[in-house]
């Protein structure tokens, strides 16, 4: 028997997802996330699936335990050793605040001040070593770092992208003397040129290397100890898988391990239900994050602020989060208008209706008032039943009472401005990218997604809604199912005319050597091998690039060498295709080359997650009243799992899983394909 | 008043209409040529009344002072409109001219009548900082301009597009008048595009919410902003608050110009009188009186960040600007260094602010923009221009010390990275860092300035300095202390020399290995310096943010007592 399991702890809720790949069978599992060792839920999760971890293959972990670690500030306490004048660099960012308006609030780096240690050296921007490292003062800044209690070093020096060798030298000596492994220099990090992306995304990455190499090592002995043989990976912020060896080299590489995975499972749900265009939307009790994922793949940032001045910068599966989730809180301003966040009561004390302890009404409650979701079972299992009254109280108090409403008119006011502004994010997202949402189909998941599905068609003009069968474990489910990919970038700097093709050519063979390694030190089977390059190009003066795809061919591991009119054709075919048009005479420049060296592993069928035999008659539970556009209607509700493949719901209908309520709105038509999702449509589209 | 309208559209339609200008934005951001637009972000989009110009709604990734200064443009295109007579359904016109549309001439605005059934609905309007526009200083800061016509060429509102035909021979004319001429394209054609896109997305939300219920919408946003406003200002004591702030000078001759408010409050309406301000200057540190009323908006939005971003804000708010003032700079007067003016006005509206709600105002920030260019040519004969602003440290507040190396107030942008500097142009920067004890001491201490020491890497080059803040340092509020000057110095064979008019000075000969040194303001403090922890005052100087020394003369020596 051989199985593959997906872990992936959330901040309430640690989800697993066990696939068998030999029958296909599939088991989902949810277990409260434990605080603040999360290996505890981790291990009971699987637990409550599987007896015998001999039987597993792989487990793939999606973790918050980075991103966490990050935004509680619980790193480890960690020193860096820079080039003399630039200690600050951390401390100054690029020069920004955290609100536009305001001018409050301050900014405290995760590395003090006396924890910045200077030392003599130099590199200038063309690579020339003005000044030698000092090797004698970098062992006495790494002694210092050791007495006064750091954990980790790393090694930040100016123009090291353009050439490495000072910090090669320093990182050396550094390792010689240094007690534990957590010795980095910034050019083995992100050999790419912008000194604060790089410095931070280093010193992010060193102080998180003691925690994250101490969980997952806990971790690892307690599943080996369970008599686990198999291979155990981590998904990255890019949402490809890692060995744990890499992790704990490159915690930074994490961020945004679990909503990245999420994203991966919902290309593939999509794609398997035959759309390549889709938008994401994840609701959950503080946030709405969308994504998207345009022609089959998702859309890739280059870096993400974790918070105010603590920026990252490694390709990461671009998401958009705004303050609209379940949780967040209803409100009426002094000018009298109704506003929705970002202030949240999140789950805990959540909801007025959770009976916890918050007064002010949420979306959550606007739901409940308008019986979308039932009081009887709600979702997680925690609490025995919700107070309509209490949630119909606050909504009055708050926002029925100072615009003159009814309760119900004041709860479909809260439902109409929170869609509004979901809707907006979903406009925004793709406008940004230059892409045309109505051509998109829409993926609710997450617990409350689904709620909101038929609001969104409507306010952004999409046609058509997918909700997965299992949304509330969408983010397990891309563990399993994501590639083994590793990123590499080294900025190059050169005008197209003079580009050393040569030089360049053997970046690329470097960066695909070390990508193809790390496949074949992994265990896990591919379908395929692919390699990726991506080049960063502008012309002089602009300093937005573009991402420029450039097909050289790999062939049993070689890498061809690129032509100059080779790039510049392809520089020309990306530029017109973002911008419209190209600019006459104008010199171009290649900023960095970025390789992608993936390993596909084989997807599971979803269709074995469709499920066998049923009917529409035995999956009704019942009816009850739910408010919709100012009207009670006696509304049919589903056991969803329990609906047959092919079965049509006419809203309004309401299909209730464990974790998830599916809303079928008056004049949609939902329907379950052939892999248990339901598609929502308008009626008669 | 407006039409009634029901509050849950009311509440839909502020968003839909918020995120018309914040989709623009991004449309012109994402196209953009010019770093100054793309990254820093020095553009703003907006709808405007159809009648008087004012603001209805404007994006919120645009540079905070054009929230107030674009309706100024509008305008004056609708002053220009009714005088030809001709304004048509699909023209676009565009223009610099910074008496008539504030801030300064790097600034261009296209504005674009929105005609629904063959009505004027409302306007819409796109202005960006372009990377050159001509003049006798590339990138546009000359300090020492005496006349409008040396700082840019100077375009009135004139059409552009003409009923949909784009008129060839005015792009022609722009182009031939910029150093950079790609640049311009690239960023005109960004700029009309997101005004299309404006008009589009505009169409569909007329489409499903009818013409009326829009305009309904519209009325009562700015109704409801200044009830806001009017709540804010009730909650505030009444009375009379004074200030008096001063310019270094005007880069020509070395007087202190003094900029002076009395803040008024009366119930639920405000004052701001800047009677007592510095007459019109020679130099460039005149403002034009549209900047001015924008400028108090920008302060007013800082001192209550919630209040939406349109002009019912200002109802309640009378700005008195007076005649003859260096405020309300008459054509041809020089405005290159507007940026200075309005950062002062901004200081002694928080100044005279926090005498009537400490809570509420910061202490001022640093002050200054310091717009600092290198020039030269390369052994190849090519020409290099390094221009950028840098940035200093944020007041302190009721919350806490103030942010070290921040942005201006009246921008939003980010220092472009070191090394992409180093990268582009023959420099070294010596060092990049926090400058100790440049922070107003006080309860909550400002934030630190910077130091930043270039050093030239060819074998010539000229600099070119626009500052101010070397002779009068930022102000603390509710008894916290002022935070350090700015201070410029430039080598030479014979060692450092600092400029005669302090921040500012034109054409410094530099030679290979020599450099200049910036290390700019701090914040200044809030609260009584005496009321700072002494243990907060230890770890200060743990961390080097202030020197022992520095810190007994603020502080007194407790915190030699303590451990950080």
């Amino acid at each position: 028997m051989s199985r593959m399991i997906g872990v992936d702890v959330g901040g309430t809720f640690t989800d697993v997802f066990v696939l068998d790949e030999e029958t296909g069978a599939a088991s989902v599992a949810k277990v409260p996330t434990t605080r603040p060792d999360q290996s505890g839920g981790f291990l009971d999760g699987i637990a409550r699936q599987v007896d015998d971890l001999s039987g597993v293959d792989v487990v793939v972990h999606g973790t918050t335990a980075g991103t966490n670690a990050l935004l509680e500030r619980k790193g480890a306490r960690i020193g860096v050793i820079t080039t003399a004048g630039l200690r600050d660099v951390l401390e100054m960012r690029r020069r920004d605040r955290p609100r536009t308006w305001g001018l409050r609030g301050d900014f405290d780096p995760v590395v003090p001040r006396d924890l910045r240690l200077e030392v003599p050296e130099r590199t200038l921007a063309d690579g020339t070593v003005r000044t030698p490292v000092d090797l004698e003062a970098v062992r006495a800044a790494a002694q210092t770092l050791l007495d006064r209690g750091c954990a980790a070093v790393a090694i930040l020096f100016a123009n090291a992208y353009a050439n490495p060798e000072n910090e090669a030298r320093a990182v050396e000596a550094v390792r010689a003397i240094w007690p534990n492994p957590h010795v980095s220099a910034s050019s083995e990090i992100l050999p790419e040129i912008r000194e604060f992306e790089r410095f931070s995304t280093a010193a992010l990455n060193a102080y998180l290397q003691p925690e994250v190499s101490g969980y997952l090592d806990r971790l690892d002995a307690a599943l080996t100890k369970g008599g686990f043989g198999g291979e155990f990976l981590i998904v990255q912020s890019n949402g490809g898988v890692m060995g744990t060896d890499t992790a704990c080299r490159l915690p930074v590489r994490t961020a945004l391990s679990g909503p990245a995975a999420g994203v991966i499972a919902a290309g593939h749900i999509a794609r398997s239900a035959g759309f390549d265009n889709v938008i994401t939307g994840d609701m959950g009790g503080t946030s709405f994050d969308v994504a998207l994922i345009a022609g089959g793949r998702s859309q890739l940032a280059p870096q993400t602020a974790i918070d105010f001045g603590m920026v990252v910068r490694t390709p990461m599966i671009e998401i958009t989060t705004i303050g609209a989730g379940g949780g967040s809180i209803a409100w009426v301003d002094k000018g009298g208008l109704l506003n929705i966040g970002p202030e949240s009561a999140g789950s805990t004390p959540g909801p007025v209706a959770y009976g916890q302890g918050n007064t002010r009404p949420t979306v959550t409650d606007a739901n409940v008032v308008l019986g979308r979701i039932d009081p009887d079972k709600p979702i997680g299992g925690k609490l025995a039943r919700l107070d309509v009254d209490a949630a119909a109280r606050a909504i009055d108090t708050h926002v029925g009472a100072p615009l003159g409403l009814t309760t119900l008119e004041a709860a479909e006011a809260i439902l109409t401005v929170a869609n509004s502004r979901m809707a907006g994010a979903i406009r925004l997202v793709s406008i940004e990218r230059g892409f045309d949402p109505k051509r998109f189909a829409f993926m609710p998941f997450g617990g409350g997604g689904a709620l909101h599905a038929g609001a969104m068609l409507r306010e952004v003009g999409i046609g058509r809604a997918i909700v997965p069968r299992y949304p509330g474990v969408t983010s397990a489910m891309g563990c399993v199912i994501a590639d083994m990919r590793q990123d590499f970038v080294q900025t190059v700097n050169s005008l197209t005319a003079g580009l050393d093709t040569d030089a360049l050519r053997d970046v690329m063979q470097r960066h695909v050597d070390e990508g193809l390694a790390l496949l074949d030190a992994a265990r896990s089977r591919f379908e395929a091998r692919e390699v990726l390059f991506e080049l960063d190009m502008a012309y002089v003066g602009q300093t937005h690039t573009v991402a420029v795809p450039l097909p050289v061919p790999v062939t049993d591991g070689r890498v061809a060498a690129p032509s100059v009119a080779g790039i510049e054709a392809a520089f020309d075919a990306t530029y017109r295709a973002t911008y419209g048009r190209l600019l006459k005479a104008g010199t171009r420049r290649v900023m960095n080359l970025r390789t992608a060296v993936i390993g596909r592993r084989p997807k599971f069928d979803l269709a074995t997650l469709a499920p066998e035999g049923g009917s529409l008659e035995a999956a009704r539970t019942g009816s009850r009243q739910v408010h919709f556009a100012g009207e009670w209607h006696e509304t049919a509700i589903y056991d969803r799992l329990s609906l047959p493949v092919g079965a049509e719901i006419r809203g309004p209908a309401i299909l209730v899983q464990p974790d998830t309520t599916v809303l079928v709105d008056p004049g949609l038509v939902g329907r379950v394909d052939r892999f248990g999702n339901t598609i929502l449509t308008p009626e008669g589209a | 008043m407006s039409a009634a309208i029901d509050p849950i559209t009311l509440a839909v339609l502020a968003g839909r209409m918020e995120q018309i200008a914040d989709e623009m934005d991004a449309t012109l951001f994402r196209a953009a040529f010019n770093p100054i637009i793309a990254e820093a972000h020095d553009a703003s989009h907006g709808l405007y009344h159809a009648v008087t110009g004012d603001t209805l709604v404007q994006g919120k990734a645009g540079l905070p002072i054009f929230v107030g200064v674009m309706s100024f443009a509008v305008k004056a295109v609708i002053d220009k409109a009714a005088e030809a007579g001709d304004l048509a359904d699909g023209d676009i016109y565009i223009f610099n001219d910074a008496h008539m549309g504030g801030t300064h001439l790097s600034d261009m605005r296209l504005v674009r009548p929105y005609f629904r059934d063959g009505k004027l609905f409302c306007y819409l309007a796109s202005v960006g900082h372009w990377h050159d526009v001509g003049g006798a200083v590339p990138g546009n800061y000359n300090p020492s301009a005496t006349e409008a016509f040396q700082e840019a060429f100077i375009l009135p509102p004139v059409k552009l597009v003409r009923a949909g035909v784009l008129q060839q021979d005015i792009v022609d004319i722009l182009l031939r008048n910029t150093r950079l001429p790609q640049s311009a394209q690239g960023d005109l054609n960004g700029q009309l595009g997101a005004l299309d896109l404006g008009v589009r997305r505009l169409d569909e939300l007329l489409d499903d919410y009818g013409t009326d219920t829009v305009r309904a919408a519209l009325d009562a946003l700015q109704d409801r902003a200044e009830a806001l406003m009017r709540a804010e200002l009730s909650g505030l004591p009444d009375g009379r608050w004074e200030a008096t702030d001063y310019l270094d000078n005007d880069g020509i001759t070395d007087t202190a110009l003094p900029i002076r408010v009395a803040l008024e409050i009366a119930g639920d309406r405000m004052v701001l009188d800047f009677a007592g301000t510095a007459p019109v200057t020679a130099g460039p540190v005149n403002i034009a009186r549209p900047t001015a009323v924008a400028t108090a908006y920008v302060a007013i939005k800082h001192i209550f960040p919630d209040l939406p971003a349109n002009a019912g804000v200002m109802r309640p708010i009378e700005v008195r600007v007076p005649e003859g003032s260096l405020l309300a700079a008459e054509f041809p007067a020089p405005v290159g260094g507007y940026t200075e003016t309005i950062l002062r006005m901004i200081d002694v509206i928080f100044s005279a602010a926090a005498q009537a709600a400490p809570d509420r105002v910061v202490a001022n920030a640093y002050g200054t923009i310091n717009a600092l260019s290198i020039a030269g040519k390369r052994a190849n004969g090519q020409r290099w221009v390094m221009f950028s602003f840098y940035g200093g440290g944020h007041g302190g507040s009721s919350e806490s010390d103030g942010l070290n190396h921040g942005n201006a107030p009246i921008s939003t942008a980010t220092i472009p990275p070191m090394e992409i500097l180093e990268a582009a142009y023959p420099v070294m920067f010596r060092q990049w860092a926090l400058r100790p004890d440049s922070a107003g001491a006080g309860a909550h201490r400002g934030g630190l300035g910077a130091v930043y020491e270039i050093e030239l890497l060819e074998e010539k080059a000229e600099a070119f300095l626009f500052g101010e803040r070397g002779r009068f340092a930022p102000q603390g509020v509710a008894g916290g202390a002022p935070a350090a000057k700015n201070v410029f110095h430039y080598e030479q064979a014979d060692g450092w020399h600092s400029p005669p008019l302090a921040s500012k000075m034109l054409g410094i000969k530099l030679q290979k290995g020599q450099a200049v040194r910036l290390e700019t303001p701090g914040g200044g403090g809030y609260g009584a310096p005496a009321d700072r922890a002494p243990e907060a005052v230890a770890r200060d100087v743990a961390l080097g943010y202030l020197t022992p020394e520095a810190a007994t003369e603020a502080y007194g020596p407790a915190w030699q007592e303590v451990r950080p």
